[in-house]
């Protein structure tokens, strides 16, 4: 049926071109025999095919691009039939003797434009003859084609300042008038398509209708380009007039192009003094016209002309262009009420862009615009729209792009309270969106109450806001919006040691709630963050005036061990025991006894009670031997305490060679360089020798289960503790005893039982290489290095 | 043979002229036969003066009872086919009986003659002015010839002349309000005017102004009235809405128009109408008739 209709209209397209085509050629003989009377019948006659009723909009048009070519022919030949002498009054009657309207209408228009060339009379009163003749086609397309025709030949003949048509009697007043008579009636035929026909065929209509809409916006454009229309006629005729049929038509498609095409083709400073006129139209058009995308175009437009130049600024306050604009906004969603909140959001958010652009100073009118938003917003459940949400983002991101701090945004009192409008969801994109305008402008936020803010923004990643329902949350997703926070935690520094602490504590109390799956992200930048306090409090000399400090390492380790604790309980005993461990070493250079001591012994109770995977315990129990071998800070019980529950646990490890690794690095514990009160070299030879039997212990069993014996490995590995006591000078690390476990080594490696292991074998060979080459060495070390043999 | 065609033809050849005749607007007028021949205008209360030339053809003598000329005014009703109405006829004797051997020229004049009416050719009805030579013949047919001319009377301008203003409808479906600057028009001028539509409920198709003409002959029980459309001017295309006025603008001078003519020798009348019509997009014709009376300017001719 359709395609029937497509064929159908094909065919009498081409009819309608044949018919015009046969008549031109007719005419052109005529003309090229000077016969007028021809001429003009056959001209009238090709023109008739314009009468068709048959073709859509865009096909017309076709015919009508044909016809207006060979009119151009007739034109000239109207012009060299008056230069022979015909007079042009006269011809502009004979074209009126046709008796059908639409080809009498169409060369008058043509001989019409001749007219106005002769000069024999005023523009204006052959152009005003013109507008109200054409009123005779009441037929949409025909008349918009018409009138549109009437346009074209007539838009270089307007008595516009300048021009030559201007005189005494014509002036662009009358140029004015006639564009604008010629665009209300052109739009009250565009509108009355829309009211023609059956309401079945509604949406080609309006398909129709958008094809034709530029012939009506035609007259707009010619309007914005007579020189003559200054502001003020702007403002007194051409804008009111203009508005006053946007408004009457009532109809929506026309509001919402005519609009748009009135903010686009006349000049920025016109509509900045016109502003009051402009946006009063505004809330007159009918509710269902998308006046925020109208709107929105017009502050776009706005912003850039105060982007393009200073100059223009304080034409914009002269004007009170915000308030205006915000007023207009208000109004326009007053008479909507049926406005989506999408369109509500979009205005807003295109305001709160122009008044970032134009007024980058004025940080109340942004807080102002949010403040209405939320006004509006208010009342209403959380947005479902994805739309809506999204628009909320653009309208909350646009402060942060443009002053590239957060810390101004920070100032607007209303971003909280449009963010609590946002899905949950949401909320953590526009947090995430928050953190990274962070990052990348490395903002510092560096007091408590900015810090109290901002965490107040991204709550939606610091907490889960509604435990009501969870979504699937993808785990790297998760992560990387945990990374991020943690990034932030890290930024987030005063100078100022009171205002750090007072930082940290806000931080602290967000964070908390986070739950299980968050403390791990979080907990430790905030522990390092406290501990970078710490460092710098240390720094520091004590307090000279004895004054009652608010701020002191002691406090700090208090929220921190604290704040540790949290996560043994969530539980995250591994990350727990390493925060402690840290901690312990932080106290620990601040001199603090026993604020270590109870670090360590809740590392200790961590590693008791919650850790209980074999890996993890190895891991655990060489980070506490390592700090624990760091601390300086234990008097000889605290130490003997720790060192022999370190010990111990090492010596339970479940696997042989863990074990054995553990307790030779315990030999450490007993040994260190820098304190000559830790200098236990019997007990450090204690351990080795038990590592050693742990050695053994594991090549036997290694033998009985298996039927081969293990690697010497741990042999060399405890071969090389050897050599460094020894380089150390411990006096129980005898010669002979490193001559001896050489010895043992060698022999091991070539017993039948032992497997093959090249690594082992090069670990070996590389251990006795560096003897060899200490002993070369000579000196102090060599000297001692001497007796052994290799 | 040459004898029988002899017979038959007539001895002589006459030639009637005016005297002005060269300088004498000629104006065209379509004889019976449907040829159109450019003949001398004149109006009433002018000298008919000219002369009748008659030449016998050679070697022939034409021997006649008298010669005269008659200036007549006929009005020729169609239906009655063959009876004229003599409304004038003037009578000059030029030449007392006797015979004729040779070229000769009779000079006449019709002083100030009364012409009161047009000369009109309708459809039932032809009205005339002929110039009538007869040289009468004892025995054999009168020798006749006829010389037609036109007659046209020009009216100066009406002092009054109103404009033609009316409000028509159909109730609850069509109303529309009409204007026609002037009710008295000559025939160059244009009919000015303006459609202004109070309510439009039908969906229209166009609107055409006509231009009728109505000619009424006979009286009584054998009146003959006769309508003919000489115009159809399309004034606007498409349906208008309330509220839209449409101009109208008609240049009379393409169409043959007369002046009206109330009563012509109560014999018959000719009178003219515009009709606008409106029509529908299922062709229903809506119309309104005025009447308008023409007349003859002489400037504007």
């Amino acid at each position: 049926m359709i395609a029937d209709g497509v064929e159908d209209e094909e065919k009498w397209l081409a009819a309608g071109i044949a018919g015009l085509q046969q008549n031109a050629f007719y005419m052109h003989r005529a003309l090229d025999s000077n016969n007028l009377r021809d001429a003009l019948k056959y001209s009238a006659q090709m023109l008739s095919e314009l009468r068709t009723s048959r073709l859509s909009p865009h096909k017309y048009y076709e015919l009508y691009m044909r016809a207006f070519d060979e009119l151009r022919k007739l034109e000239m030949f109207f012009k060299e039939e008056t230069r022979r002498g015909c007079s042009i009054v006269d011809l502009y009657e004979l074209v009126q003797h046709a008796g059908n309207i639409l080809p009498r209408l169409y060369l008058l228009c043509t001989v019409g434009s001749v007219y106005i060339k002769s000069k024999e009379a005023p523009a204006k009163d052959v152009l005003k003859d013109l507008v109200e003749m054409c009123r005779g086609i009441q037929h949409p397309v025909r008349g918009l084609f018409l009138r549109s025709y009437l346009a074209q030949v007539s838009r270089d003949k307007l008595p516009d300042i300048g021009s030559e048509y201007e005189g005494d009697a014509d002036t662009v007043v009358d140029a004015v008038e006639f564009v604008l008579q010629n665009f209300t009636e052109m739009n009250k035929l565009w509108v009355r398509m829309q009211h023609q026909g059956p309401a079945r065929e509604k949406e080609k209509r309006e398909k129709e209708r958008s094809e034709l809409r530029d012939l009506v916006g035609k007259n707009l454009h010619v309007l914005s380009q007579i020189e003559g229309i200054d502001l003020d006629m702007y403002k007194e005729t051409v804008l009111p007039r203009v508005l006053e049929q946007v408004v009457n038509c009532k109809d929506e498609i026309a509001q919402y192009y005519l609009m748009d095409c009135i903010i686009q083709v006349f000049p920025d400073e016109y509509h900045l003094q016109t502003l009051d006129v402009l946006l009063g139209a505004f809330p007159q058009l009918q509710p269902t016209v998308d006046i925020k995308t109208v709107l929105s175009r017009l502050m776009e437009r706005l912003s850039n002309y105060a982007a393009s130049s200073a100059d223009v600024l304080p034409e914009f306050l002269q004007v009170e262009a915000f308030s205006k604009l915000k007023n207009a906004i208000g109004k326009v969603i007053e008479a909507q009420p049926d406005m989506p909140i999408l369109g509500v959001i979009t205005l807003y958010s295109s305001l709160l862009t122009f008044t970032l652009h134009v007024h980058p100073d004025r940080l109340d009118y942004a807080d102002q615009v949010l403040g209405a938003c939320v006004k509006k917003l208010s009342g209403k459940e959380k947005l479902e729209d994805k739309k809506a949400t999204k628009q909320i983002v653009a309208l909350l991101s646009a402060p942060l792009d443009k002053y590239n701090d957060i810390v101004t945004a920070l100032k607007l009192s209303n971003y909280p309270r449009v963010m609590e409008y946002l899905d949950s969801e949401t909320n953590k994109v526009m947090a995430t969106v928050i953190i990274q305008s962070i990052m990348k402008n490395k903002t510092r936020i560096s007091t408590a109450d900015r810090v109290e803010a901002l965490f107040e923004l991204i709550k939606g990643l610091i907490k889960d806001l509604d435990d009501a329902f969870h979504d699937e949350v993808d785990e790297d997703d998760f992560k990387e919006e945990q990374n991020s926070v943690a990034r932030l935690i890290q930024l987030l520094h005063s100078d100022d040691p009171e205002e750090m602490f007072k930082i940290i504590c806000t931080v602290r109390k967000h964070i908390l709630g986070g739950g299980p799956k968050r403390l791990p992200f979080t907990v430790p930048p905030l522990v390092f963050s406290s501990l970078k306090l710490v460092r710098q409090l240390q720094g520091q000399e004590e307090n000279p005036f004895g004054e009652e400090e608010s701020t002191t390492p002691k406090k700090i380790f208090q929220v921190l061990n604290q704040t540790v604790e949290t996560l043994s309980n969530i539980p995250a005993p591994e990350l727990a025991l390493q925060l402690f461990l840290q901690c312990a070493e932080a106290a620990n250079d601040c001199d603090l006894e026993p604020v270590a001591y109870e670090f360590f012994t809740q590392a200790y109770i961590l590693y008791e009670e919650e850790i209980s995977d074999s890996r993890a315990q190895v891991t655990a129990i060489h980070l506490i031997i390592g700090t624990l071998q760091r601390m300086h800070v234990f008097g000889v019980e605290n130490r003997d305490t720790l060192t022999h529950k370190a010990t111990g646990y090492s010596a339970k490890l479940l696997k042989k060679p863990d074990q054995c690794r553990a307790v030779y690095a315990c030999s450490h514990l007993f040994w260190v360089d820098d304190q000559d009160n830790v200098k236990d070299g019997e007990r450090v030879l204690l351990c080795l020798k038990r590592a050693l039997r742990i050695a053994n212990a594991a090549q036997q069993m290694s033998n009985a289960a298996r039927g081969s014996a293990g690697s010497v490995t741990l042999f060399v590995e405890i071969l090389n503790k050897y050599l460094y006591f020894f380089e150390k000078g411990n006096p129980q690390i005898t010669v002979a005893a490193i001559q001896s476990l050489i010895e043992l080594i060698t022999t091991e490696m070539h017993s039948d039982s032992s497997t093959l292991d090249p690594a082992a074998d090069a670990f070996f060979a590389s251990t006795l290489r560096y003897m060899e080459f200490q002993k070369q060495k000579g000196g102090a070390i060599g000297e001692k290095y001497e007796p052994i043999k290799v | 043979m040459n004898y029988l065609v002899g017979a038959f033809k007539p001895p002589c050849n006459i030639f009637i002229s005016f005297t002005d005749g060269r300088s004498r607007k000629q104006v065209p007028l379509k004889k019976e036969n449907g040829k159109t021949v450019m003949v001398a205008l004149f109006q009433s209360q002018e000298n008919i003066v000219g002369e009748v030339v008659i030449e016998p053809i050679h070697g022939k003598k034409v021997e006649h009872n008298g010669v005269k000329i008659e200036l007549l005014g006929q009005i020729e009703l169609y239906f009655d086919r063959g009876n004229f109405y003599d409304f004038t006829s003037l009578v000059r004797e030029l030449d007392v009986p006797g015979e004729l051997y040779e070229r000769k020229t009779y000079p006449f004049e019709f002083s100030t003659v009364e012409m009161p009416y047009e000369s009109y050719n309708g459809v039932n009805v032809r009205l005339r002015y002929i110039l009538k030579v007869t040289i009468s013949r004892n025995y054999v047919s009168n020798i006749v010839e006829y010389q037609d001319f036109v007659v046209r009377n020009y009216t100066p301008p009406p002092s009054i002349n109103n404009s033609i203003k009316m409000e028509v409808g159909i109730e609850d479906c069509l109303h529309i309000e009409f204007e026609y600057s002037k009710s008295k028009y000559h025939l160059k001028d244009v009919v000015i005017g303006k459609i202004y539509f109070l309510l439009v409920r039908i969906k229209l198709k166009n609107m055409e102004l006509e231009i009728r003409r109505q000619e009424s002959t006979g009286s009584g029980p054998n009146t003959y009235v006769e309508t003919e459309t000489l115009a159809k001017f399309e004034l606007m295309d498409g349906a208008p809405v309330r509220g839209e006025s449409i101009p109208i603008r008609l240049f009379l001078s393409p169409y043959e128009l007369t002046p009206t003519y109330r009563n012509i020798n109560n014999k018959f009348s000719v009178k003219y109408y515009l009709n606008l019509v409106l029509v529908d997009e299922e062709d229903r014709r809506y119309f309104k008739q005025q009447e308008i009376t023409m007349y003859r300017n002489l400037e504007a001719s």
